[in-house]
């Protein structure tokens, strides 16, 4: 794997820490199972079906915010609700990701000429990365993670650039 | 419960010959006799709308004392989305795609409602093809949410792999949903007159091999849930909702069947083909959490054997009948309502010769199922009431509209 790739021959890794916290995040994103909607058929139990099998890159579902680093916000949220997807945002520890799966989730999508429901989740959490589609299939789901993925390496990247700058 | 892990604590140590029952030794602290005359505090607490067995965002205040539920209540409206006010503004041919997200696993069935609904409104007379094509994806729709409600069922006992055993069969039933209407979930396939596309080319075969693999599977379902002691144990007797309650409170669908009450709208009001197909009903007995269970394991093996009699006899014709463009039913009222995976899903539209209804009213089963939980769940634990919750099959999508 990755590591093999970096340690060679002599087995010996030299990597600065936050590329090591980094290559652990990257390769074990849990989300937390909150299903408010139909997408979390498609997005969390098709997903962690045996077909899709998220498990195999590490992305699998925990009940407790506090264990989860990934939130996939898979449904309608309204304004009832928005306070429920805004609290167990702030008991997730950081680093913390937001995927707005969804329509719904991204600006309100079949609903958002309803009163009652958040023109998209970002109005009340920030959001990394938005799937569109309704509802968007497994595989788009797959690749928002991909593009997680690039984005928290990309950050790291960018610290490190600014520190190498600055010293 | 507490006086048999003690026997099992006094058996384990007496075993090694270290003490006497009577006098414990120092570390392991007994209760104090007398301790049944002493008042607990009743502790509430706030489960849902996170919650992995609440199936949704259903959201329930239970008052606990200890494990035992003294109460519980439930608080719905974080799926509100105003399904019926937003139809106000649909056209009628779009109030599928509405009812596609109400009750979002079963959708075909809740299109076919307000198709009924505008079909008898307009007088439109479907074709008999069309008509079959609506059952047999109908029956295929209700396999998958009740092997979706099987899985999550294994779930809530603690078993993972009748889940992925269930998705499984699931992917390759959204196989032939997505071939034959283009969608895996949101299918949008039924319309006013009859539905959107035809069958594709050689779709039969691929559902025989489907039906053909699901006759052997949903008996290994059946086993590996029903034949496990554990699932039993926890099932037997949980939830007893008899036939009176069960009529009292609404309820309708395979809970109402599983009290022994015979009202099947598929046979009782046969609407598109249903009264030229032969299949059983299955009852239960007492109503209980294990009758509910065993009814729709038992509606899957009937849904199987009406999806081969579609194959079988599906007439040439028409997919659909000649409708306008821009449907525009009298002004009238009426009311449809077909057998979905969970009961009677109703629609009442109210017309004044619009392009959209007046008013549209969406009742779904879950609701009722729903509120006879409030009822059953006091004097049981609490992890019985996850047990409740998961065979009562609610979808939260349709209570709160
Ligand atoms: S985007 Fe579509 S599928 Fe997803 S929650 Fe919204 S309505 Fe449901």
């Amino acid at each position: 794997m990755a590591l093999d790739r970096l340690t060679g021959e002599n087995s010996l890794l030299f990597i600065r820490s936050e590329q090591l916290f980094d290559l652990a995040r990257t390769n074990s994103l849990w989300y937390i199972s909150f299903g408010i909607a139909c997408c979390a058929i498609e997005g969390l139990m098709s997903a962690s079906g045996p077909r899709f099998d998220f498990d195999r890159s590490g992305v699998f579902f925990r009940n407790s915010p506090r264990q989860a680093d990934v939130m996939i916000v898979a449904g309608t949220v309204n304004v009832k609700m928005a306070d429920t997807v805004r609290r167990l945002y702030e008991q997730m520890p950081e680093p913390r990701w937001v995927v707005a799966m969804g329509a719904c989730a991204s600006t309100g999508g079949p609903f958002r000429e309803y009163p009652n429901v958040v023109m998209g989740v970002d109005k009340v959490i920030p959001v990394d990365v938005y799937i569109p589609g309704c509802p968007p299939r497994p595989e788009s789901v797959q690749y928002a993670f991909i593009e997680l993925r690039k984005k928290i390496r990309a950050k790291t990247e960018e610290r490190l650039a600014a520190r190498r700058e600055r010293d | 419960m507490s006086d048999a892990r003690d026997d099992i604590v006094t058996v384990g140590l007496l075993a090694e010959g270290m003490h006497d029952p009577g006098v414990p030794p120092a570390g392991i602290r007994r209760a104090p006799t007398g301790v049944d005359d002493l008042a607990t505090e009743h502790l509430i607490v706030n489960m849902g709308p996170q919650h992995p067995s609440t199936h949704g965002v259903l959201r329930m205040l239970v008052e606990l004392d200890g494990e035992e539920v003294k109460n519980a209540e439930v608080t719905l409206g974080y799926l509100h989305r105003g399904i019926e006010k937003l139809a106000e503004h649909r056209r009628f041919d779009a109030l599928g795609t509405l009812m596609d997200r109400g009750d979002y696993v079963s959708g075909i069935m809740g299109e076919t409602a307000v198709a009924l609904a505008v079909e008898q409104l307009m007088e439109i007379e479907v074709p008999r093809r069309a008509r079959w094509i609506r059952v047999m994806m109908a029956e295929l729709n209700r396999i998958a949410t009740h092997l979706l409600w099987y899985g999550t069922m294994g779930l809530d006992t603690g078993a993972m792999g009748p889940f992925l055993y269930a998705m499984r069969d699931r992917e390759s039933l959204l196989d032939i949903l997505e071939a034959v209407s283009g969608a895996r979930m949101m299918f949008n396939y039924v319309r006013p007159g009859g539905v959107v596309a035809d069958l594709p080319v050689s779709i039969e075969a691929k559902i025989r091999e489907f039906c053909d693999a699901f006759d052997t599977y949903v008996d290994e379902h059946d086993a590996i849930l029903a034949g496990n002691e554990i699932f039993q144990a926890r099932l037997d007797g949980i939830g007893v909702i008899d036939a009176e309650m069960a009529l009292a409170f609404g309820l309708t669908g395979p809970n109402l069947r599983a009290s022994g009450v015979d009202f099947d709208l598929r046979k009782r009001r046969p609407y598109d083909a249903y009264d030229e197909m032969i299949f059983d009903v299955p009852l239960g007995v007492t109503g209980d959490a294990m009758d509910r269970f065993s009814v729709r394991m038992e509606e899957m093996r009937q849904s199987s054997r009406i999806i081969r009699q579609c194959i079988e006899g599906m007439p040439e014709g028409g997919y659909t009948a000649k409708v306008p463009k821009v449907l525009k039913p009298p002004a009238g009222e009426v009311y449809a309502s077909v057998e979905s995976a969970r009961g009677e899903v109703g629609i009442h539209l109210v017309t004044d010769g619009g392009t959209s209804p007046y008013r549209m009213h969406y009742h779904g089963p879950s609701l009722y199922a729903l509120q006879a939980l409030e009822d059953l769940m006091p004097g049981y634990l609490l992890a019985d009431g996850c047990i409740m919750i998961g065979s009562a099959d609610i979808m939260l999508g349709e209570v709160d509209r």
